[in-house]
């Protein structure tokens, strides 16, 4: 069981239409498992995009771009040199 | 897909960690909101690496720990009566309500069942057109709209024998009555990822106006956390007081309109008595009004009577940040994850369950000294 709070994130591999937008579900990968989950609450993704899925329902898509902008505050911690702080 | 890998990339987090110990000057206490963050915290190590001068104490983002006593009473209640399935998240099984447990009710012969989503207990309903299935649908604002969803799926296929159990609690006022509590020395936060990813961010900026406190949404990566703490430090040490969003990749501004249309749809906010904490206003959801054929307490007229904490466990200390897990004197005796006295001990986003599974003997030690040299 999956702590209730924790959103995996997983790629879309196929996306199943329906008449009702409610019921809009794909197939979802997690490193390796396939699960069915509810796509409703994510109508702009596509087939290949990434998910956050949380407890059967994707809860938004991940841009890899925006995962890599987290990486772009190590180059900004220079930044934090204008601290007038003393080092430890 | 990048993520788990350069997330938990130790040069990373080294990088984080020697920044965060050359600016941080003076005694710092940070609250992480959410169970998931401290159980990465604890199972990472984080805790032991950061500057002795920072202080994180633990939040009360555990759902199954904040659900008061009541309401599991509720749901064994339910469990026993014939004809019914109860259908829980794991972690709600082995909380002690009053007198026992959805775990020994099972056990007894009644019928619950464990799934992974909401969405599998309206199939569940499908299939057992004799029975009523009853979801106990427990959680922050993230599970929200997957509770919300089995209600509307329900209402559309017309099913009569479906309904929910709520024990639906919300992040903003539970911060606040943390803050209101003069005990409370908590100088910033670490607000909830995926919390914000459904909300937005929009909730949180009268927060740090009113309190004059840094609140950072925060991933649960350890770069992601360690990368929270130093954006939360630095305002700290600067003298900010901003709202600040480390999970950029996944929150914006707005949150998932969608999710909030659902969520606005089936729910209403109402009062909630917070396990440990005590009541707070406009605290959590509610089914509305509109959908009370599909609310549980109605559906079967529930009246389970109140009924006051176990004196002995001290969660309430613990997620309002007073206290630390090995603070506790029942904490790794008394208290276990096999005979639990209170809910934190049992979920898997307890603070005392993260302790006793993942904590490193330097945190039990140092703490347990502090504990014995106080008696």
């Amino acid at each position: 069981m999956n702590a209730m709070c924790l959103a995996i994130p997983g790629k879309i591999l196929s996306i199943t239409e329906h008449t009702d937008a409610a019921f809009r579900m794909g197939k979802v990968g997690f490193y390796g498992i396939v699960k069915q989950v509810n796509l409703c609450m994510v109508p702009e993704a596509i087939v290949g995009d990434y998910v956050l899925v949380h407890v059967g329902v994707a809860i938004a898509v991940v841009q890899e771009e925006e995962a890599l902008l987290t990486l772009s505050y190590l180059d900004q911690m220079n930044e934090v040199d204008e601290l007038t702080t003393p080092s430890l | 897909m990048k993520h788990l890998t350069e997330y938990r990339n130790p040069v990373l987090v080294y990088q984080y960690l020697e920044e965060l110990h050359r600016i941080t000057t003076k005694a710092w206490t940070l609250m992480e909101i959410c169970g998931g963050q401290t159980h990465s915290l604890v199972k990472n190590g984080i805790l032991d690496m950061l500057p002795s001068a920072i202080t994180m104490v633990h939040g009360p983002g555990c759902p199954v720990c904040v659900t008061p006593i009541s309401i599991i009473d509720e749901a064994i209640y339910l469990a026993k009566l014939p004809g019914v399935i109860l259908c829980s998240f794991g972690d709600m099984l082995r909380v002690p309500g009053s007198k026992t447990s959805l775990l020994e009710t099972k056990a007894r012969g009644g019928d619950v069942r464990i799934l992974y989503s909401p969405l599998e207990a309206v199939q569940l309903a499908v299939e057992n057109p004799g029975k009523q299935v009853v979801f106990f649908a427990v959680g922050f604002e993230t599970t929200a709209p997957a509770n919300a969803l089995s209600v509307i799926h329900a209402h559309k296929r017309h099913l009569s024998n479906y309904s929910i159990l709520t024990s639906h609690v919300l992040v903003p006022p539970a911060m606040e009555a943390i803050l209101k509590d003069d005990e409370s020395r908590i100088d910033a936060f670490l607000a909830a990822g995926h919390v914000c990813a459904i909300m937005g961010m929009e909730e949180y900026y009268p927060i740090v106006d009113r309190y004059k406190i840094p609140v950072v949404i925060t991933g649960f990566e350890p770069v992601d956390l360690l990368q929270g703490i130093l954006m939360a430090v630095l305002q700290l040490e600067n003298g900010q007081h901003l709202l600040q969003n480390q999970y950029a990749r996944a929150v914006n501004r707005n949150g998932n309109p969608m999710a909030l249309e659902t969520i606005h749809e089936v729910f209403e906010v109402s009062d909630r008595t917070w396990r440990g904490i005590g009541n707070i206003p406009s605290s959590g959801y509610e089914v509305s009004e509109y959908y009370k054929q599909y609310n549980a307490r109605t559906k079967f007229q529930l009246s389970v009577p109140f009924v006051p904490e176990n004196g002995q466990c001290i969660s309430g200390a613990i997620m309002k940040g007073l206290q630390k897990p090995v603070q506790c004197p029942n904490f790794g005796n008394q208290c276990t994850p096999e005979n639990p006295l209170g809910a934190p001990m049992v979920s898997s986003e307890g603070a005392c369950a993260a302790y006793y599974h993942y904590s490193s003997s330097s945190i039990n030690n140092n703490d347990h000294k502090v504990i014995s040299n106080s008696k």
